[in-house]
């Protein structure tokens, strides 16, 4: 019965992510708290694997969250619920590709869709900043149990800014795969211990 | 008709290897193979395909080879090159999470993990900014993204609200409809 659940969920995904792979993000989330089946730290860790291995993002993390629910049946439940919505859409679409293209309606409900898209995945990585640079485990925690500087891991705070800085304004390094920068941060990661272990 | 669902298969399935991480980096890689090495597509058509990939539900990839595929070989062929592109994820995926399964509860592995979390939350905040500047084109886009950030928060991190991110997805089409209604009628 867990296959048709997953099954279904991705589906849901698919149906509403709009914009691409990190769109999915927030419904994993939301995936994690109403079922269990793995945790938001689980999910982060499935993201970088997604983003440093073949094939689209939002393809390679929905295979690994269904992995890790289901094997590999469940891995290719996942993967077909994702994408089964595409097909239908596509497949109408493309019998009336013109009429799509230059529908008033369409483009005004993306003059919404578009900010809300970006506020989802905002939403969704907000938590994954703050649990990556301070000793919490969630944004609740931090919410409820308050903030004190012993928390502060400041070697990840260092690590946030050179890759930030290093993605965004240095030329020769900002085209660079991100593979590379997850790569690096693996490095300092173990370095620094930034796991705490 | 069969060799050219198993051309659709092998090339999106090419496609799919060949990419890392979706959306724009994609793009060069189906010039090369959908555009000049099979002629399936004029680059017109496929900036086309692309674009509509982008602002209809799911995958921007998935829904650029379901397009090709449909427009080579109907119904059928949207599926199979649909197929072909999820095809590597399924194997690479599934190999290398069996691996880390047995490999996670090593404390250089969680150290490296605890590493590539920062780096992971800086490449969302990166997305984040790309598409913020695409988006937030005036005050109402504005006020649109910061409610559904603050309401996507909220659901994301109290315990007692469980809010859909469908709800905000469906709520912002219809703002984003009635707001260009009023706007019209404004000008």
């Amino acid at each position: 019965m867990i296959y048709i659940q997953l099954f279904y969920e991705f589906f849901k995904t698919g149906l509403f992510a709009i914009g691409g792979g990190l769109a999915t993000l927030p419904f994993l989330y939301n995936l994690s708290d109403k079922t269990g089946w793995f945790t938001h730290t689980d999910l982060t860790n499935m993201i970088a694997v997604s983003e440093s291995t073949p094939g689209p993002l939002g393809v390679n993390t929905a295979t690994y969250v269904g992995f890790t629910v289901g094997g590999l049946p469940g891995a290719i439940v996942a993967t077909l619920g994702l994408v089964a919505p595409s097909i239908i859409v596509i497949l109408i679409i493309a019998s009336f590709l013109k009429a799509f293209r230059d529908s008033r309606i369409v483009d005004s409900a993306f003059y919404g869709l578009r900010p809300a898209s970006t506020g989802l995945i905002a939403a969704a990585g907000i938590p994954v900043i703050v649990t990556s640079i301070l000793s919490v485990d969630s944004l609740y925690t931090l919410l409820t149990g308050g903030m004190t500087v012993s928390m502060i891991k400041w070697p990840a705070i260092v690590l946030a800014v050179v890759i930030f800085v290093l993605t965004n304004f240095v030329k020769p390094t900002k085209k660079l795969h991100p593979i590379l920068f997850i790569a690096f941060a693996a490095v300092v990661g173990v370095v620094f211990r930034l796991g705490g272990v | 008709m069969l060799k050219k669902l198993w051309q659709l298969f092998l090339t999106f399935a090419k496609v799919g290897v060949m990419t890392f991480g979706g959306g724009y980096a994609m793009l060069p890689i189906l010039q090369r193979e959908v555009v000049e090495n099979r002629g399936w597509a004029s680059e017109e058509d496929l900036t086309d395909y692309f674009a509509i990939g982008q602002c209809t539900p799911g995958i921007i990839a998935v829904n650029t080879a379901t397009f090709v595929g449909q427009k080579q070989a109907g119904v059928i062929g949207g599926i199979v090159a649909t197929l072909g592109i999820v095809f590597p994820s399924l194997v690479i995926i599934t190999a290398l999470a069996s691996v880390i399964e047995m490999i996670d509860h090593l404390a250089v592995v969680q150290n490296a993990f605890a590493g590539i979390n920062v780096c992971v939350g800086i490449l969302i905040l990166n997305s984040v900014v790309k598409l913020f500047k695409k988006a937030v084109v005036g005050k109402a886009t504005l006020v649109i993204f910061l409610l559904v950030t603050l309401g996507a928060l909220a659901a994301n991190t109290l315990p007692n609200v469980n809010v859909s991110p469908v709800v905000f997805v469906l709520l912002a089409a219809v703002a984003g409809i009635v707001l260009k209604n009023l706007e019209g009628k404004k000008a």
